[in-house]
């Protein structure tokens, strides 16, 4: 990941961002299909009790990441 | 349909869309469940009349996302929609959609339109979707794509009828294309088509995606794919995001155009605060544990008073058959034999049908969800997934649908994990073990006068199973090697109150499927036990009473003792008696006799067998004697000391034993089927057993 890029694993609850790309080639299949597009907006709304895995919401979908897999998930600064 | 053929309708859509409830409210209870041939995949089919004279069959397809299969169970729909010429290839499809979340559902459809299927699209939830003050054009949204489109409440059975009435009326596939085949790559589709002679060029296109993914491809298939593949340099994963986020782009230039009031949140908030308690730090895993410990009394306390209705059902009918039918070999083997064995089923159905009355529950009320969520971090830890939390759970009603279940786990390290270490569960064929050893050497107080001291022991039992298995998959977890990683990509459904017909018809199907299934294997073994211990070289067996009568000649016995004496020399020397006696060297140690080792022989089959077992041994030596299994254990006399036979020691040496020891041939079966080797299941028996054997030592050896 480029220094300074911010992901949504970096984000607090309550935060929105908009997506601005993956960070891996693997994933993103996936993540796209459900939903994650670039320039979507994605909320981060809480983590489970050990900060991992967390649950965020795109398009008005409620999924569950765990912290590696959003922080392939770039987001406008 | 007239000509006799009966029209194939395949029910397809993204998990927790309704689709299990528009299925059961389209078929009822005609509903079967089967394997599709060659992989172990749930096909659930059922019967509906959509007219009066067309019926139709129903296939209830895994729920899924997209037509690309992260996991094995997404693979079957795939092949089913690109299969044309296969015998499940559908007439027309049904995508059933989640109105509140339309644009993750509408994906899959657009691919399937691409296909060239008959699509309706059936919009389930609608009552959700007027609650959050979301508004669609219906019929500009059927316009746009070209397809019937169906408002229902899968829940209430809303517009079931209307959907029906399209169904039965002629479908026309819809002629868009929405996913253009780029100019880069139309010739090598084109040639792909043209040599299957396909009807569109987006199946063309799937063929060259995953031609990994269909079954139906043969080896020369997949050659000339990869030949033409790599020839035009056609690499799968470039194409693929490219084609999703295209079709995105498509679904929300309809969606832009179709939807005239967008979703509030306000309808989910209710949701969001159950979730603020549900996944808090400490009350997330006080409730989980809770739930827990309810479902495990409630199996102990409620399942008790129907189950030994059941038992003395049997031994009363047993009994009153003994006298009723003259005797000879086959009414001995009616009365003792077959009756008990079919008791040894039914005994078991409060227990399943409580436990899957519970799983039903939690996966409609949206919780299984947040328990993976909540356990996820923590089952990484040991070399597991959150998603391995259903498997495990499940593993605690039996092995077989939960090493089943493990196919929703996409990472292929996790999943084998996960089924090596599922048979620790303690699944409902353990628990009349449990109940009867538990009732026989654990006094019936209570705790605070609340908790059962029993119930609290069977839950230790339960407790130890789970940490075997675990601490197993962290020992696994290192030796190991991980090909693909694993993620946790899963909706968290909205919270809702579960559709009470739905819990009820997965306590039929997998009260059937066990009665149907298990059931054959645990009659079969009733009745050749029965044989075994009937039955001996002929020699000992006439010489019986002859013998009897030598060695009591001093003691006066009277007609019915002398009676037992001489069924006990029976049952020592058949066949039965024999092999115990052989096993009973390896089994002192542990503290157990000849008997004990019929039983453990016995369970090798099923574990339950062990009370049936125990039952047929003990009642061959006291046929008169009208009492059930459990007073017929507590009133065994070990000849050795003279005491009680199942003492404390013997109890929780066996109790250990049972915890851990793989005894399931049924198991052992299903996992050669899911990890294709018999590598994994030799090692399972062999690793499960040991550890069971070992412990049982240490227990009955410290107390002792």
């Amino acid at each position: 990941m480029a220094r300074g890029q911010k992901s949504v694993a970096d984000m607090v609850p309550g935060e929105t961002g908009i997506i601005s790309g993956f960070s891996d080639d693997q994933l993103s299949s996936k993540l796209l299909e459900m939903g994650f597009l670039p320039g979507a907006a994605v909320r981060f709304n809480f983590t489970a009790p050990f900060g991992d895995p967390i649950c965020v919401s795109i398009a008005g979908f409620d999924l569950s990441l765990r912290v590696d897999e959003a922080s392939m998930i770039s987001i406008l600064n | 349909m007239s000509d006799g053929k009966k029209l194939k309708i395949a029910l397809t859509g993204k998990p927790n869309s309704g689709k299990s409830s528009l299925f059961n409210q389209l078929t009822g209870l005609n509903q079967k469940i089967g394997n599709f041939p060659g992989v172990t995949v749930d096909k659930r089919t059922g019967q509906t009349s959509l007219t009066e004279n067309t019926t139709a069959e129903i296939l209830d397809l895994p729920g899924i996302y997209s037509l690309y299969p992260r996991s094995l169970d997404e693979k079957i729909v795939a092949e089913v929609f690109a299969d044309k010429k296969g015998i499940y290839f559908p007439d027309k499809v049904v995508l059933v959609a989640d109105a509140t979340n339309l644009k993750n559902c509408m994906l899959l459809l657009t691919q399937l339109i691409d296909l060239g299927l008959p699509v309706v699209l059936a919009l389930n939830m609608i009552d959700l979707a007027a609650k959050s003050g979301l508004s669609i054009d219906i019929k500009k949204l059927s316009a746009l794509l070209e397809i019937p489109v169906v408002m229902i409440n899968a829940r209430n059975g809303h517009g079931i009828s209307e959907l029906k009435n399209v169904l039965a009326s002629p479908l026309k596939p819809s002629q868009k294309k929405i996913f253009p085949i780029s100019d880069e790559v139309k010739p090598i589709v084109t040639a792909v088509r043209n040599h299957f002679a396909l009807s569109s060029d987006y199946e063309a296109f799937q063929y060259l995606q995953q031609p990994d993914s269909f079954i139906f491809l043969s080896k020369g298939d997949k050659d000339f794919i990869q030949q033409v593949a790599s020839q035009h340099q056609f690499f799968p994963a470039k194409y693929q995001g490219a084609e999703t986020i295209l079709r995105y782009e498509f679904i929300q230039s309809i969606l832009n155009k179709v939807i005239l009031k967008a979703a509030g949140h306000e309808w989910k908030r209710v949701s969001i605060q159950i979730d603020k308690v549900l996944t808090h730090k400490i009350f997330g895993y006080i409730i989980f544990f809770g739930i827990l410990f309810l479902i495990f009394q409630s199996i102990f306390a409620l399942a008790q008073i129907p189950m030994d209705a059941i038992d003395n059902g049997f031994a009363s009918f047993s009994q009153y058959l003994s006298h009723l039918l003259p005797s000879g070999p086959l009414f001995e083997l009616i009365a003792q034999g077959i009756i008990p064995g079919i008791g040894g089923i039914l005994i078991f159905i409060p227990q399943i049908a409580i436990l899957f009355a519970f799983i039903s529950i939690l996966e409609e009320t949206g919780y299984m969800a947040r328990a993976v969520f909540l356990m996820d971090k923590i089952m990484r830890k040991f070399g597991l997934s959150g998603k391995s939390v259903v498997p495990l759970m499940s593993g605690w009603a039996c092995a077989i649908p939960a090493i089943m279940a493990t196919r929703t786990i996409e990472n292929w390290k996790d999943r084998l994990i996960t089924i090596f270490v599922t048979p620790f569960m303690s699944c409902s064929a353990r628990l009349p073990v449990f109940t009867i050893l538990v009732a026989l050497i654990i006094p019936d107080t209570k705790l605070f006068g609340f908790f059962g001291f029993q119930g609290l022991v069977l839950m230790g039992l339960y407790l130890l199973g789970f940490l075997a298995a675990i601490l197993s998959a962290w020992a696994m977890k290192f030796i190991i090697n991980a090909k693909e990683r694993s993620y946790l990509i899963m909706e968290m459904p909205t919270y809702r109150m579960p559709k009470w017909s739905n819990v009820g018809y997965t306590i039929v199907e997998k009260t059937k499927a066990f009665v149907f299934e298990a059931g054959k294997v645990i009659l079969a073994v009733s009745i050749i036990l029965w044989v075994l211990a009937s039955y001996g070289p002929v020699d000992e067996m006439n010489q019986a009473r002859a013998v009897v009568q030598q060695e009591s000649a001093n003691l006066r016995l009277t007609e019915d003792g002398f009676e037992d004496r001489v069924a006990a020399y029976k049952l020592e020397h058949s066949y039965a008696g024999k092999i115990g006696k052989v096993m009973e060297p390896v089994i002192k140690p542990l503290g157990y006799d000849w008997k004990f080792g019929i039983a453990l022989l016995t369970s090798f089959a099923a574990r339950e067998v062990f009370v049936g077992t125990i039952a047929t041994i003990y009642s061959i030596g006291s046929s008169d004697d009208p009492t059930t299994i459990k007073s017929k254990l507590a009133s065994e006399i070990n000849p050795e000391t003279g005491g009680p036979r199942f003492t404390v020691p013997v109890g929780l040496s066996l109790l250990i034993f049972y915890t851990f020891a793989m005894q399931c041939i049924s198991t052992l079966a299903i996992v050669k089927r899911e990890t294709k080797s018999w590598r994994w299941p030799l090692i399972q028996l062999a690793y499960m057993t040991g550890l069971a054997y070992i412990s049982a030592l240490i227990v009955y050896q410290t107390l002792a």
